[in-house]
């Protein structure tokens, strides 16, 4: 085989592998089904294995009938287990499974000289041999057996997402809905199981029983995190499954190891990635928009104090000591340095004082917490216990429900303790 | 089989096995974290080669050192993936188990590949291997195991306060967290001791299987753990026999196999939940119905006067199929309730008694339950049908005694017309 194509071949089953499995994992994870496409992955292990004793060739047909067959029985055992005898759900599940893929193995072992697999192929399939297997049409050299399997596969995969997008968004999100317009998300639940059987016997024999879940279940979850529109999560799921087969393919050859396994290494990557990196709902994302948020409310604080204390005396008595809170001390710190170097706050012989702007600013606030003290108190709540909600509500108000408040408020001038509100 | 000194080792080995993780499997199902096992074996795998990989050494406690703190990892992973972010824990076990099992797979195949010193023996670790065990493995086994079972012994209480009511533990002033925390740890060293002989990806089933199967024989934990112990050691004992038949085929799959077989055995001849029981219970129910049934029908015939009482007019009165109604009356003779002389059939003393109980609790329960206001007099009639079979002579004299209080008749039927066998309600 020569230097491009060897590689090119192999890189295309994978990417194939990755991208039906990543537009069907993107499901299984709405779905909260990753445990079942797991348990079905197992489970067709004896399904293939009988199918390959029984025509004594690696046939598609025989080993989809095979795999087709073990998929139904676990899904019958697991119901059986779980409604009839009243196991609990996830015990079945693992008695299942496990017991289905015990028996594929002893199968395998027992009649190692008969069956053309091994325990490898079962365990990181052998998507290294891509291009000597070929398939011929007569005389002829079609090329690579796997590429077929695999690119009918996706290409019934994308079209069965293609056409029943509608349906499969609808059943996904609101089962009771999708009846209530006529789509069954029974029939959708078993097509897509259906789907998922397909796939991850197409993909057995190029990465292995227990790396297909990674294949169906990680490209999903990654995607996830990145977006909450179903076609984006779609595209991106896929997409990943096709870089992960890429980087894999090289990154094998780097460390000298099985393929499969290294692309399922690059997916976990991806996913690490997608942890932390994901806009919204990544970790990062989420830690900057806490530490914005604290950073926030301390800058408020700070400049709340200073207004109130200009309030009561003509000259700043407030120290650098007296403006940190001492709960919050390194938060509080980096607020008083970004209000100084923004000119918000000035500090003169170790005294901090308002800036012109600062003082604007902070007038809002003060007008803000004690408009809504003056709500909360109309509103039932005892004058002694305003103060701390309207300490949470001030610095979330904006212009317009400032002064709808103002409008609900129409005699008052001052809040429940007697304070004047001022204006601004 | 070879009975030699080596047999004896790995049976030794196997039975220890099984009774730790029976024994654990127990809290761990019922704690709702059999998958989590799962998902902990197949995290250990990349440890293992990593252990392997730094220290070029194949002792098994340096394995399953690096076993324990990649399987503790992943768990760790799981939870923090829980708990901040969007991903749910189905996604979040699934994508540990894979994503660690495909680094596990990754590093093994670079150790094969590579022939870094003698590798060997690693792969082992996939299926499990019970003959790899030797002298010093089984020292490390038993004294992992002796301190599983201890804990399990002193922290029994604690575990199954957490299993059964965790705010309970909460209130008693111990963290549910801890006792949580503790049962995984002890769930994480069950799986690390089996990991030689059973496998990574198979170890779940010696921890779910046995347990499942426990469940079918009692309603009692500590007689669950006991059994769930015991069956998980006879299954490792005998998957070891049975794979020392056939030396070929890895240990894992064959103890996975054997405790499928104790599991559906269990769930079939189980005395009270096992499926066989349940429809001798679900039968017997119904022929118990049914013959009180023919025996009230019997007793409506005679009040309309009827003489000469023969099983075609009880078929007419049950509205059931002449084999049905005849197949009943030997049965009732049978006991003892009915006798039957050429076609005519008649009550024995036994039988006239059934009947009129069954009668009077269908009577009764429909006063009381028109007197409590429970339901009008036209609705009584069903939910009457339901109790009558139920009702002890104890609550009988109960219901009398009410009702005599309150000074309500109970003569005849409240409605006039009679039905009362007939689910089907329609009153002629």
């Amino acid at each position: 085989m020569d230097e491009f194509w060897g590689p090119f071949w192999i890189v295309l089953t994978g990417a194939l592998a990755g991208a039906s499995c990543g537009l069907l994992g993107a499901y299984l994870v709405l779905r909260k089904m990753s445990l079942l496409g797991d348990a079905l992955s197992h489970a067709v292990l004896p399904g293939i294995v009988i199918a390959f004793l029984l025509s004594g060739s690696r046939d598609v047909i025989p080993m989809f009938i095979g795999a087709a067959i073990c998929g139904v029985i676990a899904t019958v055992l697991i119901e059986t287990f779980h409604r009839r005898w009243r196991v609990q759900e996830d015990t079945s599940i693992g008695i299942a499974f496990t017991a289905l893929f015990a028996l594929g193995v002893v199968l395998i072992t027992a009649f190692a000289g008969q069956v053309d697999l091994d325990q490898e192929c079962v365990l990181y399939g052998e998507i290294a041999y891509t291009p000597w297997d070929r398939l011929f049409w007569g005389e002829w050299d079609l090329g690579p057996r796997p590429v077929w399997i695999l690119g009918t596969v996706f290409v019934l995969n994308l079209a069965f997402v293609l056409v029943f997008y509608k349906e499969l968004l609808i059943a996904s999100f609101d089962a009771e809905m999708a009846l209530s317009v006529g789509v069954s998300a029974a029939l959708v639940h078993y097509v897509l199981m259906g789907a998922v059987s397909v796939t991850t016997v197409a993909a057995f024999e190029s990465v292995g029983a227990i790396l297909v879940v990674a294949m169906l279940i990680v490209p999903g979850a990654s995607a996830y995190l990145w977006s909450d529109r179903l076609k984006v999560i779609l595209t991106l799921s896929a997409l990943m499954g096709v870089i992960s087969a890429i980087a894999g393919y090289f990154l094998a050859g780097v460390w000298n190891s099985s393929i499969a396994g290294a692309m399922v290494v690059v997916m976990g990557a991806l996913f690490a990635l997608s942890l932390i990196f994901a806009p919204h709902y990544g970790l990062l994302g989420r830690f900057v928009r806490q530490v914005r948020l604290s950073l926030r409310v301390a800058r408020d604080h700070v400049l709340l104090k200073l207004l109130r204390d200009r309030e009561s005396r003509s000259v700043s008595t407030l120290s650098w000591s007296d403006l940190v809170d001492t709960a919050a001390r390194r938060v509080s710190g980096i607020a008083i340095r970004s209000l100084m170097w923004q000119g918000l706050i000035t500090r003169e012989k170790g005294y901090f004082s308002l800036g012109e702007q600062g003082v604007t600013y902070a007038t809002r606030l003060l007008r803000n917490h004690r408009l809504w003290e003056s709500y909360l108190n109309q509103l039932g709540l005892p004058p002694d216990h305003v103060h701390d909600p309207a300490d949470a509500l001030e610095h979330f108000t904006d212009d317009h429900l400032r002064e709808e408040i103002r409008a609900a408020l129409p005699n008052i001038a001052t809040d429940p303790q007697g304070k004047r509100i001022p204006d601004g | 089989m070879i009975w030699d000194a080596t047999f004896q080792l790995v049976l030794l080995g196997s039975l220890l096995i099984g009774a730790t993780s029976g024994t654990l499997g127990a809290f761990a199902v019922l704690r709702r974290r059999s998958l989590l096992g799962d998902a902990l074996a197949h995290a250990a795998l990349p440890g293992v080669a990593l252990a392997f990989l730094w220290t070029q050494s194949k002792a098994l406690p340096i394995l399953l050192l690096g076993a324990t703190i990649s399987g503790v990892v992943g768990v760790l992973i799981i939870e923090a993936i829980v708990n901040y972010t969007r991903i749910k824990a189905d996604a979040a076990l699934g994508i540990v188990l894979s994503v660690f099992f495909g680094g596990g797979i990754v590093l093994l195949t670079h150790i094969q590949q590579s022939e870094v010193g003698n590798q060997s023996g690693l792969d082992k670790f996939l299926f499990g291997q019970a003959a790899s065990i030797v002298r010093a493995d089984l020292y490390v086994m038993c004294i992992v195991s002796a301190l599983v079972m201890i804990a399990v012994f002193l922290c029994y209480k604690e575990f199954k306060v957490l299993i059964f009511d965790a705010e309970f533990l909460a209130a008693q002033g111990f963290s549910p967290r801890v006792v949580d925390l503790l049962l995984m740890g002890l769930i994480v060293l069950t799986v690390m001791v089996g990991l030689q002989a059973v496998g990574v990806i198979l170890i779940a089933a010696m921890l779910i299987t046995p347990a499942a199967a426990a469940r079918f024989w009692t309603d009692r934990l500590h007689v669950m753990v006991l059994a769930s112990g015991i069956l998980g050691a006879l299954c490792g004992a005998l998957g070891v026999g049975l794979s020392a038949l056939a030396p070929r085929i890895p240990t894992g799959p064959v103890m996975a196999l054997v405790a499928t077989v104790a599991f559906l055995i269990s769930a079939l001849i189980a005395p009270r939940r096992g499926v066989l029981a349940r429809w001798a219970r679900i039968r017997a129910n119904a022929l118990r119905e049914n013959g009180q049934h023919f025996l009230r029908a019997y007793l409506a015939l005679q009040t309309r006067g009827k003489r000469e009482i023969v099983l075609l007019d009880l078929a007419s009165e049950l509205q059931l199929p002449l084999y049905r109604v005849r197949r009943l009356a030997t049965r009732l003779a049978s006991d003892g309730r009915v006798s039957l002389q050429n076609g005519a059939c008649s009550l024995t003393k036994l039988g006239h008694k059934e009947a009129n109980f069954v009668v009077k609790s269908h009577q009764l329960w429909e006063y009381y339950l028109v007197y409590r206001s429970i339901l009008e007099e036209d609705h009584v009639d069903r939910s009457a049908d339901e109790v009558e079979h139920i009702l002890t002579p104890e609550i009988i004299e109960q219901l009398e005694s009410i009702l005599a209080q309150e000074g309500i008749d109970v003569v005849g039927d409240i409605h006039k017309t009679h039905s009362g066998y007939r689910r089907t309600g329609e009153d002629g």
